[in-house]
């Protein structure tokens, strides 16, 4: 699954366009203002940090069905991202935060399930480094990614349900979506690029790893 | 019908000779008891005369019970590696019986250690609890909750170097929307408003850990 | 009773950069027994481990053949039994309390009297009552002995035989083995020249 030259130029491109789009294209937010563009990198960032924790729990599923190394080097790569992007969420959310209502971090709900993302990932990388024989590590981890991976949903759906959210929700009770239509297109067309950098990122990764194992 | 009361019997074979294990040497015992009172007297003291609300206290007890339950529960599995007792328990016990006796063992030890402190902790802080039902109902599931999560973790890191770190730093991600809902769920029993929200919360965690715990402890168990 | 075999085909056992070992064959069928012997650190232990279930081998297969079905070891926990020189009871119970929990975590009915004479069988008849902790280390032997006919096995696994154990000791395992090659089947690694003779075919590691 390489990434041609084309594909390449053509990600490096999108995502520059996504870039100059959000600050020339789209409008200022009426409520938020100029602060507000930051949702066409923050969320696109913390979709990525969920699929990464999604796409490691599958290959760890895999893992413990084949017990091929290769399913427990893709989990890995998957979640060294993941990682990656989760400390990018929270920091574009930090800044956003402060320059909003005034402090960088306050504790509410969706930063709290952030933050858990985060010490997830970490412990998840913790454990990895406390174990030596490669199969039982592929095993320990694939087992823990998945228990820490049910418990998300109590975070992202059952809390911000349960308690007042400081969070703009820009899903409204009708379900309906609240943004609007040029900063849709570019939120949009960013949710696609950092997709694409992840995949080209995850890829570049797990080759990496495959050259090392053959080593 | 048969298959499983002999799989019930079976975990409550595990069980007993945990439970018999323990009240000799007493080590999770002793962990657990002087972490819980050292907690208990350090927030009792912190808090002092100072009139705290009732997030604050319902915060503290759950602090409290967290802590104590990290430094106790850990060892259930971490023991039989260190007794090299693990080969014969994997040829004689299915790995499903042997989850379940431990998880109930790490439960009663948890309950155990919540009713002392609880009283304790009510009387400390001088707590008027306004709901019952609810307070005690949230306590309960949360206890529960607490030591599904822990057990499961205890099982992963008896395969690893370095257990005792690691043990907080694998649970505490996995146990915070509980500790988040238990949380709020005492406070709401102290000011005397419904938990329903919290206690369904609970309730799924509970189960959906349990759940999948059964179903993975094997991969953690055997090779 | 019906018929038991024991398979093993084409297995290898590595550990990270450590090939134990490879290219394992060979059967044992009722009645037979299997000596592995080898020097040390050529995987005798690791291959018991294999056989009976404990571990999983890298490449290749073990199978139990028993009443007609194919089973891994692994699911054949009834009919296994394994004394190895690193498997450990429990210190803070009674040899007594220890095969009562055996006996029932694997859902059999044996009562104390049965359990006595089990002990007795083993040689520690008047030591039942003793916590396994003041144990030495040959009567520790002898309690997983115990531990391991418990069920009587139709496969017994023996590592390391006569560890710890003194003349009276060697006497008793002679016995359990003369048994166990009449009724099941058996497999025993050791070192010790005298005892692979009760091997019916001999496997050498690390040649």
């Amino acid at each position: 699954m390489k990434f041609s030259g084309v594909l390449k130029l053509l990600l490096l491109f999108w995502l520059g366009g996504v870039i100059l789009a959000a600050f020339f294209y789209a409008p200022a937010d009426r409520a938020l203002g100029e602060a507000g563009r930051v949702i066409i990198f923050h969320i696109p960032v913390a979709w990525v940090t969920v699929l990464a924790f999604l796409v490691s729990c599958v290959y760890g599923v895999q893992f413990l069905r084949r017990r091929d190394l290769g399913d427990d080097l893709r989990a890995a790569a998957a979640a060294e991202l993941g990682l990656l992007f989760a400390m990018l969420a929270t920091v574009t959310g930090s800044i956003f935060a402060r320059i909003t209502w005034g402090s960088f971090w306050n504790w509410d709900p969706r930063e709290t399930s952030i933050f858990i993302l985060l010490l997830i990932y970490a412990a998840y990388f913790a454990l990895r480094s406390a174990v030596e024989d490669e199969e039982r590590r592929g095993r320990l981890s694939a087992v823990y990614a998945i228990v820490a991976f049910v418990t998300v949903p109590f975070l992202v759906f059952v809390v911000p349900r349960v308690y007042f959210s400081l969070h703009p929700d820009i899903i409204t009770p009708t379900g309906k979506l609240e943004m609007g239509a040029r900063t849709l297109q570019v939120f949009l067309a960013s949710l696609g690029g950092f997709t694409g950098l992840f995949a080209w990122m995850y890829q570049l990764a797990v080759r990496i790893g495959e050259r090392r194992q053959q080593a | 019908m048969t298959k499983y009361s002999a799989w019930a019997r079976e975990a409550w074979a595990v069980f007993q000779k945990d439970l018999l294990s323990e009240l000799r040497t007493k080590y999770a015992l002793n962990a657990i008891v002087m972490f819980a009172i050292v907690t208990l007297s350090a927030v009792s003291f912190a808090v002092g005369q100072f009139a705290v609300g009732n997030d604050v206290r319902a915060a503290f007890l759950w602090i409290v019970l967290f802590f104590s339950a990290m430094s106790g529960l850990g060892r259930v599995f971490v023991k039989e590696e260190d007794a090299s007792t693990v080969q014969v328990l994997r040829l004689a016990a299915r790995s499903s019986a042997v989850y379940t006796g431990k998880l109930l063992f790490n439960m009663v030890l948890l309950f155990a250690l919540a009713a002392v402190v609880v009283p304790l902790f009510v009387v400390l802080m001088a707590l008027d609890v306004l709901d019952l039902v609810f307070f005690v109902g949230t306590l309960g599931l949360g206890i529960a909750g607490l030591a599904g999560a822990a057990t499961i973790i205890a099982a992963i890191i008896a395969k690893a170097s370095a257990k005792g770190e690691l043990f907080a730093v694998l649970s505490f991600p996995i146990l915070l929307p509980l500790l988040i809902t238990a949380i709020g769920g005492t406070r709401k029993a102290l000011d005397g408003v419904a938990a329903a929200g919290e206690f369904q919360v609970l309730l799924s965690y509970l189960v959906v850990m349990v759940t999948v715990s059964l179903m993975l402890f094997d991969f953690v168990w055997n090779d | 009773m019906p018929m038991i075999a024991l398979e093993f085909h084409d297995l290898a056992k590595r550990y990270s950069r450590r090939q134990v070992f490879s290219a394992l064959s060979g059967s044992v069928a009722e009645g037979r027994s299997l000596a592995i012997t080898g020097p040390n650190g050529s995987g005798k232990s690791t291959l018991v481990r294999v056989l009976c279930g404990l571990a999983r081998p890298t490449s290749g297969t073990v199978t139990v053949r028993l009443d007609g079905m194919e089973l891994l070891p692994a699911d054949c926990r009834a009919e296994i039994g394994l004394v190895a020189p690193d498997m450990a009871l429990y210190h803070e119970l009674t040899a007594l309390e220890n095969l009562s929990f055996f006996a029932k975590v694997r859902g059999l009915a044996i009562g104390t009297a049965e359990l006595r004479a089990l002990l007795g069988r083993v040689g520690l008849g008047d030591r039942g009552d003793d916590l396994v902790g003041l144990y030495s280390s040959g009567m520790r032997q002898r309690l997983k002995y115990a531990q391991a006919l418990l069920h009587r096995p139709r496969l017994l696994f023996l590592d390391e035989p006569t560890a710890y154990l003194d003349e009276a000791g060697s006497a008793m395992v002679s016995e359990v083995i003369a048994e166990q090659r009449r009724h099941g089947i058996l497999v025993l690694a050791t070192n010790e020249p005298g005892e692979v003779v009760f091997g019916d075919e001999v496997l050498r590691l690390g040649a």
